[in-house]
């Protein structure tokens, strides 16, 4: 569980099915059936071609560390310095997190290593996708 | 379409006071800034037909409070480079008719918050949603997100970005208006207190009160105005999304490559043609953009230009001669007072003067690179 007083989300008729997703520890993204190319966040049609014939799919949930910063100042739900973190997700569509089960410190957080998603619970209703290192030979 | 120097700023001034000013709520900050631009145009509210600001503050607001009767507004609220948009949407109004004399105002009590409204995100939208449970607090968070990626790609250093602030202070020394005016070295950027790394204290922009007021007309009712002309050669608007994340390209932004280039295409010049540039800097990484987006150096090489001292007093490309929001001043939409120096480069009024600058240009961005506005000004009408 989440340390709390973060910003909880709270799901629109258009998001709902990624939140569902999170809390049964699926990565649901969508894809433009036209393209083939996967987007987010979550919206019933295509932000490439303006179609709505779009699917949801199950993502891998492998991702790279795209970039971050890593705050120093308090934050209601965190303790500094912690950093906020944009991950590229393997299917192509960026995604903001954060890294845990790692040193929050610039040495520790190196631009391209190899993570992987992790569904941790805020509460009963919502469960953040959350990233940790990638385990060996993953 | 409207052709180069058809239309011209022939009232500017800022708020009596910018920096601390606790006395003045953020109503009066716009109608202090608005007060000093009508008279520097020898106008008065009832000579107004045309009112834009941006949002918490709408154009209903200020025209009552001023006792203006207009017959076009605009409420235009894209972040602090609205103001570089109020001035597009002006011009293109005063040449179709729909009036002839607009004022554009801002006023924002950021550093003493009398009147302010705070802005968080609602839980229901994408960035209520998407970033906010991330741990965000703000554009300090937000802003330098991209940052590290750019400067793995392009081998850009933290000395580097250190320079954009070490470089804008000595513009800020020859500036009385300016916050902060006391020399520093990359050593001091790079020793001040972290905030969000890579960026530290003096990496990120004040946060000040003030307000800023234009006066637009065309062009050829100008002469009869007390100031010297300063004319709208082009312009440019565009807007990406509100969420940092979900920019397409993180070592540049689409909005800027989209107002920057149609600014300089309207305006006809070249960027050799360019003696005077403003680049909104909320953070140190912005000039570095913005020179790369807006065609001045090429991707990657913004950081050695700088460093280069191309953009220093006596440099060829005289950048953020006012200081910038990193050491003149932030209220919060900094757009405003980056129009005001550009304006007053091209009047000759400048405290940091250009001699002899004839075109500059002057690059907003709004949100965290969520939008973007870019005018050029000269002042011969071409």
């Amino acid at each position: 569980m989440l340390e709390p007083g973060r910003a909880k989300p709270k799901p629109t008729p258009e998001t709902k099915h990624f939140w569902d997703g999170c809390r049964q520890g699926k990565l649901l993204l969508q894809r433009c059936n036209d393209t083939g190319r996967a987007y987010f966040p979550p919206r019933p049609f295509s932000p490439y071609t303006g179609s709505r014939n779009v699917s949801v799919f199950e993502a891998s949930g492998r991702a790279t560390l795209y970039s971050y910063v890593i705050h120093h100042r308090p934050v209601p739900g965190f303790t500094p310095p912690y950093a906020i973190a944009v991950v590229q997700l393997e299917e192509g569509p960026r995604m903001m997190t954060n890294i845990i089960d790692c040193e929050q410190t610039p040495e520790a957080l190196q631009l391209d290593m190899k993570l992987e998603v992790a569904f941790v619970p805020m509460d009963e209703e919502i469960t953040l996708p959350l990233f940790r290192p990638a385990k060996e030979g993953a | 379409m409207l052709k180069p120097g058809e239309i011209a700023v022939v009232g500017a001034a800022e708020s009596t006071k910018i920096g601390v000013v606790p006395e003045m709520s953020q109503i009066m900050l716009h109608a202090d800034a608005a007060l000093n631009a009508m008279q520097d145009a020898g106008l008065k509210p009832g000579d107004i037909d045309g009112v834009a600001c941006v949002g918490p503050m709408m154009p209903q607001q200020i025209a009552h409070y001023l006792g203006i009767t207009p017959k076009w507004v605009d409420g235009t609220g894209v972040g602090g480079c609205s103001f570089m948009l109020h001035v597009r949407h002006a011009a293109a109004a005063i040449h179709a008719g729909y009036c002839s004399t607009v004022l554009i105002t801002h006023g924002e009590s950021g550093r003493s918050r009398i009147n302010a409204t705070p802005r968080p995100p609602e839980p229901e939208s994408l960035n209520g949603q998407f970033e906010a449970p991330f741990g965000p607090m703000g554009p300090p968070t937000l802003f330098p997100i991209p940052v590290l990626r750019y400067m793995k790609t392009y081998g850009v250093t933290h000395e580097d970005l250190a320079m954009v602030s070490v470089v804008q202070r000595e513009w800020a020394a020859k500036n009385p208006r300016a916050m902060y005016r006391d020399p520093i070295t990359v050593e001091d950027v790079l020793n001040s207190r972290m905030i969000a790394y890579p960026f530290r204290i003096l990496q990120c922009c004040l946060v000040t009160d003030g307000g800023g007021a234009l006066i637009l007309t065309s062009a050829d009712r100008a002469k009869d105005f007390p100031t010297r002309p300063v004319y709208i050669l082009g312009t440019g608007e565009s807007v990406e999304t509100t969420m940092v994340s979900q920019m397409q390209d993180f070592t540049s932004s689409r909005a800027f490559r989209v107002a920057g280039p149609t600014a300089i295409q309207a305006a006809g010049i070249r960027h050799s043609d360019v003696d005077h540039l403003m680049i909104y800097d909320a953070f140190a990484h912005l000039p570095l953009y913005g020179l790369e987006d807006l065609g001045f150096c090429r991707p990657g090489e913004a950081a050695a230009f700088i460093r280069e001292g191309n953009t220093r007093p006596g440099g060829k490309l005289p950048l953020n001669t006012n200081g910038g929001g990193l050491s003149y001043t932030h209220t919060g939409m900094y757009g405003m007072f980056a129009l005001q120096e550009s304006v007053r480069q091209m009047r000759g009024t400048a405290p940091a003067q250009v001699p002899g600058a004839k075109i500059s240009v002057c690059h907003g961005v709004g949100g965290m690179f969520s939008a973007s506005g870019t005018i050029v000004f000269g002042n011969e009408r071409p």
